[in-house]
């Protein structure tokens, strides 16, 4: 238990991704089978011990501790697990109790003998351990390291072993292997073969686009903003041959794998998290035999609802029937990766888009369409086109090689995808905070208002926050005109005088409740810096509102 | 019926000894103060008459420069002294270099009462400073800045060995430690010359002229340079020490890809390090912890406790359980959150 809590410790800690990877790698190369494979489930979140209410670890502590005491300690900390764990009288007598012999007891403990068990481990074990024991017996670890990042630690650990164990490839296994992974360790480790998977109602990595700007622009024109539209119609015309490349809208959804075959039905995220739990209305309709590639979204009367409808049906772990009815999901599909038990994805692009079209018509699929190909002969026109789809819940254009195979990750030079120009805003700074890490000592998070009507004249009101967007140097320049413009400070925050205006650039805005404002932005990134614009000049919150699509 | 409380009386200007008619750790410039120790919160300039031991009275002409104080008085450790009507006696707390707990005594009715203002104080090893000394009395003003039962400092080698495990893990990095320019910074450089490391420490300009007095009373804590005037590459696997205020600042910028510790009982509750942007917390302190409170509170026994600064009412509650008469006092201007 002692390693696994100690890595516990150290990620919440980490603020940077390699050195997360690399806490990783250690704990994988020196914890043993099966204690690593428990720890990679409860990172993972692939855990399946019976949850113990918090209410129960409470009721434990309150039998051993001053009532009184306790609720102090509590009010200070103000995390039960942590709380507990440092309030827990006993002194650890020193033996050491293994994550695997711990799980084990957990996974064999009935309901009724769960609360002895917990306090002979409480007794047992330090307060680091006693931390990890109880959010392995409550669940959720909440570690700042998502399924991902720890299936990239497994792959860049087994390539220190010599095994060739790309994550894509660990992620295909991923869903026919069980906590404690013990054969996937193996084969990693250099000790054995790839663990023998069936993969019909696995995740298929998914293959994903590259931004067309990336493929015209080099990184230094990027950085200097100096992308325009006529130099993008000009570099297609120059780099590319339209008939060598199929257009398709790209829908303002989220992107899927819908997988049914007779063993099951499973809908995956692009990270392969299965959320078809969230889904029951289209587990239920995929009475169909295949793997499609599509865009999740809710359709009412065929047309598509704004994205703020969709966020409503994610993430949760039941769905009301009043959920079902006013927001019904809809897979829109893109490509066809298994007609039934066929495995589509060595053939190109051009032959899948006819299967799928057969398939389709054949399946008779409810909640289930095909997104449409664009017809186009010349970038000029398929740009004319493009320039259209804001109005129909595109979030713009995608251009796919027609001799494209289908293959995880981000190939080079087969998909592009061509978003629509982004909406922008001129915005005032109102608050900067201190970043993370690198950042740790620069004001780079950024929070801006736009103009309304107030009591006493126009006021400004927080439409968003960003932190991206900025070249280094103007970092640099920001985060001193920050330090020099300062009118007050709240622990990490600086509220700053109201006169420098950002272009703020954002994909969409939507309705909020959670916002002072009544408005979200959907990625807002900082576009220009506005130094020569005088505050007063910024926009008005009507207009941000006036960009929110119904 | 005599009482110790009669000792001592609290008012807008702190502790006051009606008998001795002087304060103790005042938070406003008096005629006369006795003070436990030099931290800034405890020891304020302005004072006409300042009296504390010898170091004390040492790091107070340091910080605050000879004209801070009209007149000084050095008072040795368990060297007795009169004032009016009371017998003023001090003996070591182990909070820093000079720390004391003042001990006042009276005849009162035909009986020696005795009454100890504690200050800040700690129970553990500190190879900077002389070590607590529990005394019996009737009234006990102690501290409570860890007064909660979650607060159970580790071992300081355990503590230490995570630094020096973590500066062998990433010799690419300078482990740049936050830390008070009083007592801790001297206290860590020591602890980690005790635990082995005998490279040169690398100091913000701030901590200079207090470790420079602590050598030159003869606290033996190595080589130390100024960060300042030090090459970016030679700190990597270094040990820094700063304000932790520098760390989160342009400061670090000066520092190869630092990793930020955070040395305090603070440290013990991941949401405060979090908060702070460390990265790796240390929990050492110069405050006694929960058990550490208790102890000594049983040793020194005392009829009546009062308790300052920090989580009062955990404590407080704690003595009352067990039979014995207890009070907060809320001394104003002291710091909650300051160097712990």
């Amino acid at each position: 238990m002692t390693p696994f809590a100690q890595l516990l410790t150290s990620l919440v800690f980490t603020p940077s991704r390699n050195a997360k990877l690399r806490l990783l790698m250690r704990y994988f190369d020196k914890a043993p089978d099966p204690d690593r494979g428990w720890a990679l489930a409860a990172i993972a979140g692939e855990m399946d011990l019976r949850a113990v209410q918090p209410s129960v670890i409470r009721g434990l502590v309150e039998e051993r501790v001053d009532p009184v005491l306790f609720r102090l300690s509590y009010d200070y900390v103000g995390d039960l697990a942590e709380t507990v764990s440092l309030i827990w009288p006993a002194e650890p007598e020193g033996t050491s109790v293994r994550l695997s012999g711990v799980v084990d007891q957990l996974a064999a403990a009935s309901r009724s003998e769960t609360p002895a068990l917990l306090v002979r481990l409480f007794d047992q074990l330090p307060p680091e351990e006693r931390f990890a024991l109880i959010k392995l017996a409550t669940g959720g670890m909440r570690v700042g390291v998502s399924a991902r990042l720890a299936k990239t630690a497994l792959s860049e650990w087994a390539g220190e072993q010599g095994v060739d164990a790309p994550v894509e490839r660990i992620e295909e296994l991923w869903h026919g292997l069980e906590p404690p992974y013990v054969a996937l360790f193996q084969w990693l480790s250099g000790g054995g073969p790839e663990p023998d998977v069936d993969l019909s109602l696995a995740f298929r990595p998914m293959m994903l686009a590259h931004p067309i700007d990336a493929a015209l622009y080099s990184a230094d024109e990027l950085k200097a903003n100096a992308e325009s539209e006529e130099a993008t119609r000009a570099r297609l015309a120059e780099r590319l041959a339209p008939s060598d490349f199929a257009a398709e809208w790209k829908w303002d959804g989220i992107r899927v794998q819908a997988v049914a075959t007779d063993n099951g039905r499973k809908i995956y995220s692009r990270t392969g998290e299965d959320i078809g739990h969230s889904f029951p209305d289209l587990v239920e309709a995929m009475r169909w035999r295949g793997c499609v590639d599509g865009e999740l979204l809710v359709v009412r009367d065929g047309e598509v609802a704004p994205f703020s409808d969709l966020q409503k049906r994610l993430g949760r772990k039941t769905v009301s029937a009043k959920m079902l009815r006013d927001f019904p999901a809809h897979i829109r599909a893109y490509d066809l990766l298994h007609d039934g038990e066929t495995d589509l994805r060595g053939r190109p692009f051009a032959e899948r888009r006819t299967r799928l079209e057969a398939w389709a018509s054949e399946a008779e699929a409810d909640r289930l369409d095909l997104s449409g190909i664009v017809d186009f002969a010349q970038w000029d026109a398929l740009a004319e086109i493009r320039a259209g789809a804001r109005a129909a819940a595109q979030e713009g254009l995608m251009l796919k090689r027609r001799d494209a195979v289908y293959v995880g990750g981000r190939p080079i030079g087969q998909w592009f995808k061509w978003k629509r120009d982004p909406l922008t805003a001129d915005c005032v700074l109102m608050y900067a905070q201190r970043g993370h890490g690198k950042r740790s000592s620069y004001y780079s998070d950024y929070t801006f208002g736009a103009w309304r009507g107030g009591e006493d004249g126009p006021e400004l009101t927080p439409v968003g926050k960003a932190y991206s967007g900025y070249t280094d140097e103007e970092l640099l320049k920001l985060d001193r005109w920050i330090r020099n413009n300062t009118t007050d400070r709240f622990g990490p925050v600086r509220a700053v005088k109201t006169e420098l205006v950002f272009e703020v650039a954002f994909d969409a805005v939507q309705v909020s409740t959670r916002h002072k404002s009544g408005v979200a932005m959907r990625f807002p990134r900082i576009k220009r810096i506005r130094w020569d614009k005088p505050a007063h000049e910024a926009d008005r919150l009507e207009t941000l509102q006036r960009m929110i699509r119904d | 019926m005599v009482n110790a409380k009669a000792l001592l009386e609290l008012n807008a200007n702190g502790l006051f000894c009606p008998l001795g008619e002087f304060y103790v750790d005042p938070v406003r410039p008096v005629a006369r103060a006795v003070v436990t120790h030099a931290h800034g919160d405890h020891c304020r300039p302005g004072h006409e008459a300042l009296l504390g031991t010898p170091h004390t009275i040492e790091i107070a002409r340091t910080r605050y420069g000879p004209n801070g104080f009209s007149k000084v008085k050095e008072i040795r450790y368990n060297g007795n002294i009169r004032l009016k009507g009371v017998k003023v006696r001090l003996i070591p707390a182990g909070h820093v270099l000079g720390s004391a707990q003042v001990v006042i005594e009276a005849k009162l009715g035909g009986k020696t009462v005795r009454a100890i203002v504690s200050g800040d104080y700690k129970r553990r090893f500190d190879p900077t400073c002389e070590p607590f000394e529990p005394m019996p009395c009737d009234l006990f003003v102690t501290e409570a800045t860890f007064g909660l039962p979650v607060f159970r400092h580790p071992p300081t080698e355990k503590e230490v060995g995570k630094l020096l495990a973590s500066l062998s893990a990433f010799p690419e990095r300078a482990h740049a430690v936050g830390v008070y320019p009083l007592g801790k910074c001297q206290r860590l450089i020591a602890e980690l010359r005790r635990a082995g490391w005998d490279a040169p420490i690398y100091l913000h300009g701030s901590l200079r002229k207090l470790t420079d007095l602590y050598q030159r009373l003869g606290v033996e804590l190595g080589e130390t340079r100024d960060a300042t005037a030090s090459a970016k590459a030679e700190m990597a696997g270094q040990v820094v020490l700063a304000p932790a205020s520098a760390l989160s600042d342009k400061w670090a910028r000066r520092l190869p890809d630092p990793l930020i510790c955070g040395a305090s009982g603070w440290m013990t509750v991941r949401q405060r390090a979090k908060q702070r942007g460390v990265e790796l917390p240390l929990i050492i302190s110069d405050h006694a912890d929960w058990d550490e409170l208790r102890q000594t509170v049983e040793e020194v026994d005392p009829e009546t406790l009062w308790v300052t600064h920090g989580a009062e009412e955990a404590l407080v509650h704690w003595r009352r359980s067990q039979g014995y008469e207890a009070a907060a006092l809320s001394i104003a201007g002291r710091s909650d959150e300051g160097d712990a």
